[in-house]
């Protein structure tokens, strides 16, 4: 047997707090052999990313290796002098980083940062060098290199940065690549354009990869050997599709549960239908009692939300003075939002989907067309009394459960500020109203008195959305609302979110760029692209016969689709 | 971009208007009669007084003298001084003084804020960042005057390093003592805002990414740390142009200087109105200038800035 390219026996990482240090990496092990694809998963605080940051010693802050041993190419690397870490970095073993965005000097050429991998491994000089850059973001796929090169990172979309920082982590042809997450801030698309180039060149070189992911469905697909991590422990590992149809550890069990790659496959229609069942009847019988009340005018029809036409043309300041630029973001786009059901959007970054959310929440006006709100047009609602009527009954959820939540509310004052804002209950009603709320988003009480940044990110959420259920709505906005979370928690809120329809009888307009989730939840499907919906259908239909080729493209992107589970 | 700096600078025009109108109120608010504090305890003959009041146009309510001194400021003429002197000639002899003794203490707190911020923050927590920060917090605190007068003692008078004052001749050696003083705060700021600057780019992913492919220390600090964390030091630094040629009212004081803020000092003791109006002129356009250039720099210095 050839001898192992890296192995990690026994690897303890800790960071210093004071005078203590903190293990976050508690005696993992793994082994690469040369040319092979491994893949570290594990949600986030696993240890998997700081894992692979101690192989080529470039842990974040205090942290430092306590114990343990590194092995690469038959050599102890565990303990480096400065010189010969440095002598490793690049040359011998790569880096991908995760964040495209923020891994590019922005005041620097793009072109320049791959050349400085090349002069400060000694690959090559010059114009030579200059040569050689072009060569190998061509080799990156990047079309139009040469003058590519000599832009700057902001003049780069995602997708591209991506590539410049492969092209950069390979520049010195290092016998291990590590890719940390190296697509996660990408869309599936992209993701997967990203993902093929990666495994073909890598490939062709013959450069093992050591590749991290939250993603059990991508680790799957890319990787002959799959290692689980948990708590800084690793909890399994061996082939992937061995775990992936049998798997031992009951967190590896769970994490195969609730990918939403895998999951989707399984998830029967019949629990969705259920949960639609519940949910019609109960917005049926909340819709015919504020008709009773007579409480806004309009009549109550099968369409809670009814979008028609909606246009919004952005003016982008440009070229002379006082002159700009008109910018199509969204371009006649109808959809009805029925009652008790859940529509999906689904498209890219830039593909329109948020500015038709903001529209119908009436916190941007739209262009042309109107948002009719149960038969009334939300645009004529000018006064204040008749929008904060409206407010009360359309809420959101956004996407950043770091972002949304004021980090100088307690979590009380958070969900009490809807209710406060709308002049409802005493005191002690309000208090009783939150405590039922975050019973139904399954939160203890005692997180009352806590604030944002005592809680992670699911329990965010959670907060999140009982600030939105607040109020009592009809109709709830989820923009993104788990794109940010990690796989097991996208899961949990993906089912809070359906049992509080069957229970609320809520209609959702759920957006996000992930199909994988909108079987998960969705009944009626939009596919958005350039500001344009291209396909418009029921779940079942856009998964089973899809139409258009954007769509079956977007299916395709989605990481272990093809995997056929034995359950 | 020319658009841009067409733009900028005609928003100048309503803040030079608005400033001088208001310094125009503030020396015709000022008590006493400028005319009889003219001549001391000497009296004053009726119609000498009255000729005077004609000659500074005082016998006219505040706005006219005004919009007399934007007339005559419009073609190059800023009236004269109570010596009788033009305003013009004073302030081209003041100026250059002030400019000069400014751009030295630029130069000094740049490069002794710039140098110290990076090892500081290269070096954090350690000794020399510790020293820096109570050194830094130490000349915030202390009041210039007292630094000044402490600087001026101990080198000017008891060491004899440098002239002790300056006098008439503004050569560049007399200059040094007093430039130091002038930016020894300024040099405080530059060396706090290096020194964040450059802890927060160490921590940046790109610097992480630029040791993983292979650079040594070195250059990771001088390629990817350092110019990044130039960026708004040199903002600071433009905009601080303008505060040293204002701030440099007391250190001129101190060294008898023959700078423009002697020059206002006595103007505005003596309610000259013509030459306190001109001087902040001057000054107002010293800043609008400096912070177009300032904005012009930072689009040099960081591409993803482009102004339209």
């Amino acid at each position: 047997m050839t001898q192992p390219l890296l192995q990690i026996t026994d690897l303890q990482v800790a960071f210093r707090a004071g005078k203590q240090d903190i293990p976050a990496v508690r005696g993992a092990g793994l082994t690469v052999y040369p040319g092979q694809t491994v893949a570290i998963v594990g949600e986030s605080g696993s240890g998997k990313s700081t894992t692979a940051h101690a192989i080529i010693d470039l842990l974040p802050g205090t942290g430092h290796v306590t114990g343990g041993s590194i092995v690469f190419d038959g050599r102890d690397i565990t303990h480096l002098k400065r010189r010969e870490r440095e002598a490793i970095r690049g040359s011998q073993i790569g880096l991908v980083p995760q964040d495209p965005m923020s891994n590019l000097n922005p005041l620097v050429r793009v072109g320049k940062q791959i050349k400085e991998s090349l002069e400060a491994n000694g690959v090559a000089r010059g114009k030579a060098a200059d040569k050689r850059v072009v060569e190998l973001l061509e080799e990156a796929g990047l079309p139009d290199a040469a003058s590519r090169a000599r832009q700057f990172p902001h003049e780069y979309s995602g997708g591209m940065r991506q590539r410049a920082l492969i092209a950069m982590g390979l520049a010195a042809r290092p016998k291990l690549l590590i890719a940390d997450e190296p697509t996660s801030a990408l869309d599936v698309t992209v993701q997967k354009q990203i993902l093929d180039h990666l495994e073909t060149l890598t490939t062709d070189l013959g450069v093992a990869v050591l590749l991290i992911t939250h993603d059990l469905g991508l680790a799957a697909e890319r990787a002959d050997h799959l290692v689980v991590m948990y708590k800084g422990q690793v909890v399994e590992s061996g082939p992937a599709l061995q775990i992936l149809k049998n798997p031992q550890h009951p967190y590896s069990q769970r994490l195969i549960s609730s990918a939403p790659s895998l999951a989707s496959q399984r998830l029967t229609s019949q629990l969705r239908a259920e949960v639609r069942e519940s949910s019609v009847k109960t917005a049926g019988e909340i819709a015919a009692e504020i008709v009773a009340e007579g409480e806004l005018g309009g009549e109550v029809t099968d369409a809670v939300v009814e979008a028609k036409n909606l246009t919004k043309v952005f003016k982008l300041p440009g070229g002379a003075p006082g002159r700009s630029i008109d910018f199509t973001a969204v371009d006649d786009v109808s959809f009805r939002l029925r009652r008790g059901t859940t529509t999906a959007i689904v498209g890219e970054s830039g593909s329109g989907k948020s500015t038709v959310a903001r529209m119908v929440l009436d916190l941007l006006e739209p262009t042309s067309g109107s948002v009719e709100f149960d038969g009334i047009d939300i645009t004529t609602l000018r006064d204040k009394k008749q929008q904060l009527a409206f407010r009360r009954r359309v809420q959101p959820v956004f996407q950043n459960p770091y972002a949304s939540l004021d980090p100088m509310y307690s979590i009380y004052r958070s969900i009490e500020e809807p209710l406060r804002t709308h002049k409802i209950g005493s005191d002690k009603e309000r208090e009783a109203k939150i405590r039922d709320l975050l019973d139904k988003v399954s939160l203890p009480s005692a997180v009352m008195r806590r604030f944002p940044s005592e809680l992670s990110g699911g329990q965010r959420q959670r907060v999140a959305i009982a600030r939105a259920l607040a109020l009592d709505p009809e109709v709830v906005i989820l923009d993104e609302a788990v794109s940010a979370l990690d796989v097991l928690v996208q899961a949990q809120i993906l089912t809070l979110l359906n049992d509080l329809q069957a229970e609320l009888g809520l209609s959702y307009l759920f957006i996000t760029h992930d199909l994988a989730v909108v079987r998960q939840i969705a009944d009626d499907v939009l596919v958005m692209q350039n500001g344009k919906v291209v396909e418009q259908a029921t779940v079942t239909e856009v998964f089973d016969r899809p139409r258009e080729e954007y769509t079956r493209k977007l299916l395709d992107a989605i990481p272990g689709g093809s995997i056929e589970l034995a359950s | 971009m020319w658009w841009y700096v067409g733009k900028r600078l005609l928003q100048a025009i309503p803040v030079v208007l608005g400033a001088t109108l208001l310094i125009y109120a503030m020396v015709f608010l000022q008590p006493g009669d400028p005319i009889l504090a003219l001549f001391g305890e000497k009296p004053v003959s009726e119609s000498v007084k009255a000729e005077l009041e004609a000659q500074y146009n005082l016998d006219q309510p505040f706005i006219i003298q005004w919009l007399l001194f934007l007339g005559g400021a419009l073609t190059g003429d800023f009236g004269l001084s109570f010596s009788g002197q033009p305003v013009a000639d004073l302030i081209g002899r003041a100026f250059p003084v002030t400019l000069k003794l400014a751009l030295m203490a630029l130069v000094i707190e740049a490069v002794l804020g710039i140098i110290a911020g990076f090892y500081a923050g290269l070096r954090r927590g350690k000794i020399f960042d510790s020293t820096m920060l109570v050194v830094s917090l130490l000349v915030i605190a202390v009041p210039i005057f007292v630094l000044g007068f402490m600087l001026q003692l101990v080198f000017g008078v008891q060491l004899q390093w440098a002239p002790a004052t300056v006098g008439g001749d503004a050569s560049f050696q007399r200059l040094i003592l007093p430039a130091v003083v002038l930016g020894l705060v300024s040099f405080a700021y530059v060396l706090r805002l290096t020194r964040t600057s450059v802890v927060e780019n160490l921590g940046a992913d790109h610097v992480r990414t630029a040791r993983a492919k292979g650079l040594s220390e070195t250059e990771v600090n001088r390629k990817h740390v350092l110019r990044n964390s130039l960026i708004p030091v040199v903002t600071f630094l433009g905009a601080d142009l303008g505060t040293l040629m204002a701030g440099a009212i007391v250190t001129e004081g101190i060294f008898n200087i023959p700078g423009i803020g002697n020059l206002a000092y006595q103007a505005v003791l003596r309610g000259e109105g013509p030459t306190v109006v001109s001087v902040v002129t001057i000054m107002v356009l010293v800043y609008v200038v400096m912070s177009l250039l300032v904005d012009l720099l930072y689009a040099a210095l960081d591409p993803r800035i482009r102004y339209a």
